[in-house]
Parts: C-alpha cells; sequence; structure tokens
C-alpha cells in the first residue's frame, strides 16, 4: 500500500540552514547536508529545500547544495525559491534534484509550468501555493506570503495542473507557524480539484495534526519544518503514531 | 567497470551517485565500444517512452540493447522501454518483453504514482532477498508494466496490479528508483554489482 509521506522542508541562504535547529549530535546544525542525512536515516521519505538566497550567485549556489545533497541521499528531494526558467532546473535537476517548486515565479509567468513539464515531465515539477482565507475563499499569496495577488487559489491550483504540474505543495499562510494544526478546510476545498499528489504543509504541531489530515484523506503528503528542527516531534515517534492509528506509512 | 548508458535520462546523476556510495566504478557512456567492454550496463530513465526511444534510436543503441547478452539493469523507464509497446504516445518499444506499457487507470487517487509503496515478491531471484517481501521502495511514474512469467516482485495501486521487478536472461529492472529507495535500493544496486 502506498504510505503516506513525511516531509521536512530546510530553508536554505547561502548554503546554509537559516533556522536555528536544535539536534542533539549534529557537528553543524547549519550544514543543509549533514540535516539532510540526519533525517534520511531517522525515516523522512523525501525532503524539500527551499533556497532563499538573494544574490547574483544564487543559481551556482543552488545548484552546489543539490550536488552536494544528491551524492549524500539516498531518499528523493525537491529544491524550490526562485526557479524562474528551465535554465535554472536544469541546473539544480542536472545536479542530483528530484524536483523542482515553482511558486511566485509560476504566478507571474504561468507559461513556465508547461516549459518546466515538457523539458524534464511533470513529476520533476511542484506547484508550491501560499494561500490565504478571504473569508468566502482563498487567494493566491506571493513572495514568502507577502503580496496578495488576489486570484483564487483553488482556480490556480487546477490551472497549474493542467498545465502540467505534476504534485501540489499547499501551505496555508493562515496556519503556516501557528502549530495549531493544518488547515483542514482549505485541504479540504483543495482535495477534489487535484489529481496529482498534495502535499499538506503550514501548522503542524502535534502527531494528531498529521493523523488528521491523512485519516480525512486531505493529503498524500505532509510537510513540517520547525517541528522536525527544534526537536519537538521526532520523525520515528510520528510515523509509530500514525501507523498505531492504521495510516500506512514506511517504516522507520 | 559499469556503463550508464549517456541518452539524457533525467536521474542519470541520481544513479551514479548511488553507485558512488556503493564504491563501484562506472562510467557514462553512448559509445558501443565502450558499452561492450563493461561488466554491466544500466539504463537509466526518467522521461516520456517516445524522447527516449528516439534517443536511444539517434544513438545507435536499440539494436544493440536487443543484442547485448552482458547484465543489463533498467531502472524505472528503463524497465518500461523493455516492453513491446507504450499506451504513452503510442510508443514501440525495445519488444525484449512480450506486452504493452499501460497508463495507471481511473481509480479516483492520484496519477503519478509518487511515493513508498511496499513490494510483493512474487518469485525468486538473486537481486533480493526475503526481507524485501513488505518493504516499501519510491516509485514516481504514471505508465506501468504488465505482470508476467519475467516478473519477480509486484506492486498494487489504483486498482492495477503490476510489474515492480523483472527478470529474464541477462536483464534486470525495477519500476521503482532504486537510487532513491534508501537501503532496499542499495542492496538491489549491490545485488547487481556482484552479479
Amino acid at each position: 500500500m502506498l504510505a503516506r509521506r513525511i516531509i521536512p522542508c530546510l530553508d536554505v541562504c547561502d548554503g546554509r540552514t537559516v533556522k536555528g535547529v536544535n539536534f542533539v549530535g549534529l557537528r553543524d546544525a547549519g550544514d543543509p547536508v549533514e540535516l539532510a542525512v540526519r533525517y534520511a536515516a531517522e525515516g523522512a521519505d523525501e525532503l524539500v529545500f527551499l533556497d532563499i538566497t538573494a544574490t547574483v550567485e544564487k543559481r551556482q549556489t543552488v545548484t552546489d547544495l543539490a550536488l552536494r545533497v544528491g551524492r549524500a541521499l539516498d531518499i528523493p528531494f525537491t529544491v524550490g525559491g526562485g526557479i524562474g526558467s528551465v535554465e535554472d532546473a536544469a541546473s539544480v535537476l542536472g545536479a542530483g534534484a528530484d524536483k523542482v517548486a515553482v511558486n511566485s515565479s509560476a504566478v507571474a509567468r504561468p507559461v513556465l509550468i508547461r516549459e518546466l513539464a515538457e523539458a524534464f515531465g511533470s513529476q520533476a515539477v511542484v506547484l508550491s501555493v501560499d494561500a490565504k482565507s478571504n473569508g468566502d475563499g482563498w487567494t493566491v499569496m506571493t513572495h514568502g506570503g507577502r503580496t496578495d495577488t488576489g486570484r483564487d487559489a483553488l482556480d490556480w491550483i487546477a490551472e497549474a495542473q493542467d498545465a502540467g504540474a505534476g504534485e501540489v505543495l499547499l501551505t496555508s499562510v493562515d496556519a503556516d507557524g501557528t502549530q495549531t494544526g493544518f488547515d483542514t478546510a482549505l485541504l479540504a476545498a483543495a482535495r477534489p480539484r487535484v489529481r496529482v499528489p498534495l502535499i499538506a504543509s503550514g501548522g503542524a504541531g502535534a502527531p494528531g495534526h498529521f493523523a488528521e489530515v491523512f485519516a480525512a484523506n486531505l493529503a498524500d503528503a505532509a510537510l513540517a519544518a520547525s517541528l522536525f528542527h527544534y526537536g519537538t516531534l521526532a520523525i520515528p515517534d510520528l510515523k509509530a503514531i500514525l501507523a498505531a492509528q492504521s495510516i500506512p506509512v514506511r517504516p522507520c | 567497470m559499469t556503463a550508464l548508458i549517456d541518452y539524457g535520462a533525467g536521474n542519470t546523476r541520481s544513479v551514479g551517485n548511488a553507485l558512488d556510495r556503493l564504491g563501484a566504478a562506472w562510467m557514462l557512456t553512448a559509445d558501443l565500444d565502450e558499452l561492450a567492454s563493461a561488466d554491466r550496463v544500466i539504463l537509466p530513465g526518467v522521461g516520456a517512452a517516445a524522447s527516449a526511444m528516439a534517443a536511444l534510436r539517434e544513438r545507435g543503441l536499440v539494436d544493440w540493447l536487443r543484442a547485448t547478452r552482458q547484465p543489463l539493469l533498467g531502472v524505472c523507464l528503463g524497465l518500461q522501454l523493455l516492453y513491446e509497446h507504450s499506451e504513452e504516445s503510442n510508443t514501440a518499444c525495445l519488444g525484449l518483453l512480450p506486452g504493452t506499457v499501460r497508463r495507471f487507470p481511473d481509480a479516483g487517487v492520484p496519477v503519478p504514482h509518487m511515493g513508498w509503496n511496499t513490494l510483493r515478491l512474487t518469485a525468486p531471484t538473486a537481486f533480493l532477498d526475503e526481507t524485501m517481501d513488505g518493504a516499501h521502495a519510491y516509485f514516481v511514474h504514471t505508465y506501468a508494466a504488465p505482470v508476467g512469467p519475467e516478473t519477480r516482485a509486484t506492486c498494487h495501486y489504483a486498482d492495477l496490479t503490476f510489474s515492480a521487478v523483472i527478470e529474464r536472461d541477462n536483464i534486470v529492472a525495477t519500476q521503482f528508483h532504486p537510487e532513491k529507495s534508501a537501503g532496499v535500493g542499495a542492496t538491489i544496486l549491490q545485488n547487481f554489482l556482484t552479479r
């Protein structure tokens, strides 16, 4: 049976992890490769690296990161953050990443999704959407949740899917950082409109939050950052709790 | 020496990385003499069937693959290309195995089949050990190969049971990605390397 995936997300800037990491026994908590290997050994099913480097050397630093991660890691990983062209994606995928995630750049230039899908296949193209509630629906936010595009998030997901996105990473801007649970209303509204795998993101704070999403089949995978980084929840413990509730997971 | 066939497949680097982790010497090549001199050959594969077959044909590799008796490992699309035909863009493939690779039926579950799914061992093979029955491997695909006498392990998704590992004569192939399947994948690659 296909396992529900648990995906830690690492924010990276200039080749270093951004958020503090509270892991016992790490030689260098700022080294994304060492952290990635640690997560893989703990039973992470995939990893997402979100690169927020803002310098002109960005493509080189993110490609170097993908190279180093790819050599060390024997599970799949996605790289996102500033992928704006086929050339950007080719650089990262050629370095060993399995998928690229696109967000603001695809909203600005939707044809990017089709270009990437044609060049690398849909399986390599993750649409990352930051959605914020506006009362009767959700709008697409860009630039790290700072810019409200006014676009309907569910319509955008449908359009991007038709253009060739092979997976959707759906982050609730409202839930992100609260650790009070995934945005089940958003996921429930999005799920019927998503034909490709859906990753829930934003709000994870306890094992029950993952169980809630998976038991109701609101997502195929769930992503979290701080919860794992700060050692609040270890992946083996999370998977044991999910397995005890008959949710299919890959044993650690 | 292991030869990794150079025909533009998307996971070439990842397979090379996995071989590096196992300490195996390998070369990336589409040169027929170099391929013939290798101890074993890997046909990686991420991408579309039609463009992959076109790339193999351009390099004169279609006839070579059909004729070679060297140990050959196909990965993902590299498994699908071994069959006669793929529904993906209605593509004629290598025809080393009988049957058609078909798209997952619409079963109300997401396609592509993406993630860790369980293997069912259906026939003995040197490439798999018994502990792998029920083990998880990493799959990413939209099309799947039928179950036949060459099937050594199956997987089930979207109301379809399909070949996850096949073996015939000099050929072994996996629908999943051993290079991304943690310990299970490393074991299968190691078994191929020591064949």
